[in-house]
């Protein structure tokens, strides 16, 4: 259904539960999820508020096309204030939750305050309650999915939960859904623990209704989901091969970031790439890949669900990890692989399996482990530290260790657990964390893709690929080719994605339908849903209104142009390998246009003229 | 490779590269009909990881000794 029009406000603190109508004036402008999320955001928290406290509020919140015959059509997103940045977290995830909830009625779910022992958010349609939690804290995101199954005797129960290193206060715990999709990014389940709030579960059963003009939606979807058949990237790379695609690609046009980005190859890459997921193992003749999976509603379908090597040291003797779980990601699969300089795919797996089961962003906690390896390698940290373990690069073992530290905070996993900027700082080598506001860096090394230097220094959730993914066009070719060494025209690129990105994470649809979609695509699908119109044009005004609100929350949160920047290493040290070799990233050459652009002063700061235009809060 | 890996011979697609012997002055269509790829799954052609565009395809003289060939269909992911 497109909005349902009511959502959910939870106080933890009063332990109090209503009913509320969503503010349509701002759906209007913001037009759901993403977008009007940050909208309520910045209208009812100090931006400048700490991000653990009960101050901060967290807002689970599906867009008008989740739950809808819309292809991909079952996101939803986690918008609050990011303890790893301090700047406005919103992370996506799919699977079944989103639609789940949608389906019950809610456009969304407003979680304020902090309760003051564990407890969990049942809902049944109509019916909302705040419950128990004690029996859930201290167990693992999959621990408390049978549990709350059993409890509620329902196998159509979708849950999302914390793990145990959300509640340990490692900053990048994420929220799992459905055992293994995650609001992954930025610390958002961290958040939700430090309300003492373990779980949300849904059960909805009122189904799809409130579509403006029904026979127009359906054709609309069926154009839209004919589209992502017939193209070669959604329609035969993503299910077959899954964002895995990318490894060997990405490596061969010297872009792979590479034991904490000393390096832009990875003489490994093949062994951990989508191709070798699909390869016959030695032990048993099975491949890592068991098949692909989908979330709710999607026609693409790039999921992974693998198995490990039952013979692998990681789980030899763990008959319960032998089982199918949710497989390598692309992201993944760098940050744990070749950041850490590993190869080594059954380790990977079973690293990405506790990533799911304790609810770690793979991205943060890989790229952590790579500069805590650095730092090993250079003496600042030791077995002392350690307690035993030798954090070499290239070590399997160090890996599935440290996984296994960070998800119960355990020993060297609270330090872990800091994010790879507070754990530099702490050993004193703060140049070897690479970050952008706090936030580690995902898989395309900007030294070869100047425009994914822009694209992650001005990123208002700090580094992050799914901001705008100019890779599409700086490598792949999707949808026109540029050279990933330009800096030319990138600024103008930067911006066009970033906006589209903004419209498509406010809709309920995934990004991923960006490679065969354009917004000619989407906004017919969006205009017969929803009341208004919303053409091309309006979504992606709507796309930079919601860009422009979000870096205003930045702003006021004391987040300004200073930080709109990238670690020394990727400035000043040129790529050792491949095309880009001896290149920096040239952020200096992009920026100043970047900012003429978005109608901000020379320092990064909003104009007056430009909050006007958005008509953006004070 | 990626969906195009079954064209390498058997054995070789973990690896997914092989030393292949070419003529002087071969293009790299010549190398693309060698493997059988078909033109519009040839989209992304890289030597040494840089980007050969269509029209330069048929240019002789591109490829020298010890250079890497990669071949790609349209492909993306996040
Ligand atoms: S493309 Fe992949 S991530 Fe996106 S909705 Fe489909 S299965 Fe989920």
């Amino acid at each position: 259904m497109a909005w349902t029009k009511k959502y959910l406000r939870v106080n933890l603190t009063e332990g109090t539960i209503k009913v509320e109508d969503l503010n349509m004036a701002w759906a209007n402008e913001y037009l759901g999820q993403r977008g009007l999320a940050t909208r309520y955001l910045i209208d009812e928290i100090d931006p400048k508020c700490d991000a653990l406290s009960p101050e901060n509020k967290m807002i689970m919140t599906t867009g008008p096309l989740t739950g809808t015959m819309a292809s991909t059509g079952g996101r939803y997103s986690v918008v609050c204030k990011s303890p790893l940045t301090g700047a406005v977290a919103c992370s996506n995830s799919g699977g079944l939750f989103g639609a789940e909830l949608k389906s019950a009625g809610w456009d969304m779910i407003i979680f304020e305050g902090k309760s003051a022992s564990p407890v969990y958010l049942s809902i049944q349609n109509e019916k909302a309650e705040l419950l128990s939690a004690e029996a859930l804290w201290g167990k693992s995101v999959w621990e408390a999915d049978a549990i709350l199954h059993k409890t509620h005797q329902d196998p159509q129960l979708k849950v999302a939960a914390v793990g145990r290193s959300a509640e340990q206060g490692c900053l990048y715990a994420a929220i799992v859904n459905d055992m293994h999709r995650a609001a992954g990014r930025s610390g958002v389940g961290t958040v939700m623990a430090s309300k003492n709030l373990k779980a949300v579960v849904v059960r909805g059963t009122r189904g799809v209704g409130n579509i403006k003009d029904m026979p127009r939606f359906m054709d609309a979807t069926n154009a839209g989901k004919a589209v992502l058949a017939e193209n070669p990237v959604t329609g035969q790379g993503l299910p077959a091969l899954g964002t895995q695609v990318l490894m060997n690609v990405i490596n061969e046009v010297g872009a792979m970031p590479t034991r904490n980005m000393r390096e832009t190859q990875f003489e490994g890459a093949h062994k951990i790439a989508g191709e070798a997921m699909l390869e016959p193992r030695k032990s048993d003749g099975k491949p890592n890949l068991t098949r692909n999976g989908g979330c709710f509603g999607c026609t693409i379908a790039c999921g992974r669900i693998s198995t490990i090597d039952r013979t692998h040291f990681s789980v030899q003797d763990k008959p319960e990890y032998w089982g199918n779980s949710g497989g390598l990601e692309y992201e993944a699969a760098w940050a744990m692989g070749s950041d850490c300089g590993v190869d080594d795919l059954d380790a990977l797996t079973y690293a990405n399996f506790l990533c799911n089961e304790d609810g770690m962003d793979p991205i943060s906690f890989g790229a952590t482990l790579a500069a805590a390896m650095e730092m090993f390698e250079d003496g600042d940290l030791t077995t002392e530290q350690t307690g035993g373990m030798e954090l070499k690069f290239g070590s399997a073992e160090a890996l599935c260790w440290a996984a296994e530290v960070v998800a119960t905070g355990e020993g060297f996993g609270a330090d872990l657990g800091l994010g790879s900027k507070r754990l530099c700082e702490k050993y004193g080598r703060p140049e070897l964390s690479m970050t952008v506001k706090g936030q580690e860096f995902p898989a395309y090394d900007p030294r070869g893709m100047q425009g994914m230097g822009l694209t992650y220094a001005t990123s208002n959730r700090g580094a992050c690929h799914l901001r705008s993914y100019t890779v599409s066009s700086e490598v792949l070719g999707v949808p026109v080719k540029t050279d990933p060494l330009e800096t030319d025209g990138k600024a103008d690129l930067v911006k066009a994605f970033q906006d589209a990105t903004a419209a498509v994470d406010s809709a309920g649809l995934c990004i991923f339908t960006t490679f065969a979609w354009s917004m000619e695509d989407i906004a017919p699908q969006v205009d017969a849903a929803c009341e208004g119109e919303w053409s091309v044009e309006k979504m992606l005004e709507v796309g930079e209104r919601v860009w422009q609100l979000e870096r205003q929350f930045n702003q006021a949160a004391g987040i300004g142009g200073d930080q709109d920047t990238l670690p020394k290493r990727l400035l000043t040290e040129g790529a050792g390998s491949g095309p880009a070799q001896g290149k920096v990233a040239e952020l200096d050459k992009m920026l100043p246009q970047y900012y003429e652009l978005r109608g901000w002063n020379t320092d990064g700061s909003m104009t007056d003229a430009t909050r006007q235009k958005w008509n953006l809060p004070a | 490779m990626a969906t195009i890996a079954h064209l390498m011979p058997p054995g070789e697609k973990i690896a997914n590269r092989i030393d292949i012997e070419v003529d002087e002055g071969v293009t790299l269509e010549d190398i693309i009909t060698r493997f059988k790829v078909a033109p519009e799954l040839a989209h992304l052609v890289l030597v040494n990881g840089v980007y050969i565009e269509p029209h330069e395809r048929e240019t002789s003289g591109l490829i020298k000794e010890n250079d890497v060939v990669a071949i790609w269909p349209p492909v993306a992911g996040g």
